[in-house]
């Protein structure tokens, strides 16, 4: 059990539960998002589109996860 | 090269980018994302606004702006719309910048909900962080020529002063205000929110505005692709208007016949 711990996590302000150990690109895989069309803010730090395949999602982070509607 | 020849190279610079519409379209407020390419598409606008907001994680597969409005062909302006506070604004646009991929900017930074009138304070902070941190911020602010001159100094690349309150359709409250601002600045002046109808955005025009930014007065039209094309004839109008330079006002009449030769 221990390789595959429950992570907690927030996602625009909701909890969410996910097996880890998973990379941030492939939560948003999970989630249905494009990558390219989105930007992830985790722990209130930009996460570089770049580094989306890098990052590890730990247990406890909170994203926000963005992306452009219409406005003024 | 006679005046009406050199239209065709009328152009307006912002951050190095050059643009031929002079019309700043948002791109809130559409009954759908179809009618809202359509009044893109007729307003001629190259550059529309665009907030930053979260993705909707329950049902990802909604239909996005990108899919209508191409980022490619149309320059996306990034906005804090709802945004209270510098650091809120700055968060915003950092994101906006990791989705996006580009540094030009719309900062506006709000005081109070009734009349979504610009904090000042707030937003010159903002402006100085953001242009620290490598953003071309045009913004939105209050119709003061001191007020539009300091964020000029803090690095804004175009000031956007207000006509009237966001949403209002009010129109040009100030013409005073907006020409000494246009008067006073070295980067280009654009009146952002208060347009109403197509004479609104003429008017800002022929004060000398660089370009005009509207939302509503199209999104609520009746015929919102109708009144894009109207507000792209309005700007043109007011431009070539501005340009040719108008008459003198008289108190009284002066006839436009001849009085020689009256039998």
């Amino acid at each position: 059990m221990s390789d595959n711990p429950t992570l907690v996590i927030s996602v625009n302000g909701e909890e969410r539960r996910l097996p880890g150990p998973i990379s941030l690109i492939d939560m948003l895989g999970g989630l249905g998002l494009d990558p390219r069309k989105v930007a992830v803010e985790r722990n209130l730090e930009i996460v570089p589109r770049s580094t989306l395949d890098e990052v590890r999602v730990e247990n406890g982070d909170a994203y926000e996860i963005v992306h452009f509607v219409g406005g003024g | 090269m006679n005046a009406l020849q050199s239209l065709s190279s009328d152009t307006w610079t912002v951050a190095g980018r050059t643009f031929t519409s002079r019309l700043i379209v948002g791109t809130g407020k559409y009954k759908s994302l179809e009618e809202n390419a359509a009044a893109v598409e007729a307003s001629g606008a190259e550059i529309v606004t665009v907030a930053v907001r979260r993705v909707n994680i329950s049902d990802p597969s909604q239909p996005m702006l990108t899919d209508f409005i191409d980022p490619k062909k149309i320059t996306y302006l990034p906005n804090t719309a709802g945004c209270f506070t510098a650091d809120d604004a700055i968060r915003t646009l950092r994101l906006a910048r990791e989705a996006g991929g580009w540094n030009l900017v719309k900062l506006e930074v709000l005081g109070e909900a009734k009349t979504l009138y610009p904090d000042m304070r707030e937003t010159l902070k903002a402006t100085e962080v953001l242009v620290k941190e490598g953003f071309e911020p045009m913004v939105y602010c209050v119709d003061d020529p001191i007020a539009a001159k300091q964020l000029e100094e803090a690095g804004a690349v175009a000031i956007m002063p207000l006509g009237a309150p966001i949403g209002s359709g009010l129109g040009i409250q100030n013409r005073v205000t907006i020409r000494l601002i246009v008067e006073g600045a070295g980067v280009p002046v654009l009146v952002d929110a208060g347009v109403g109808t197509a004479s609104d955005a003429a008017q800002a025009m022929e004060l000398g505005c660089d370009g005009v930014l509207m939302n509503t007065a199209i999104a609520e039209a009746k015929e919102p692709v109708l009144m894009a094309r109207a507000m792209k004839a309005a700007v043109e109008a007011g431009r070539l208007a501005y340009l040719a330079g108008r008459m003198q006002r008289r108190r009284y009449a002066d006839p436009s016949s001849p009085l020689a030769g009256l039998i």
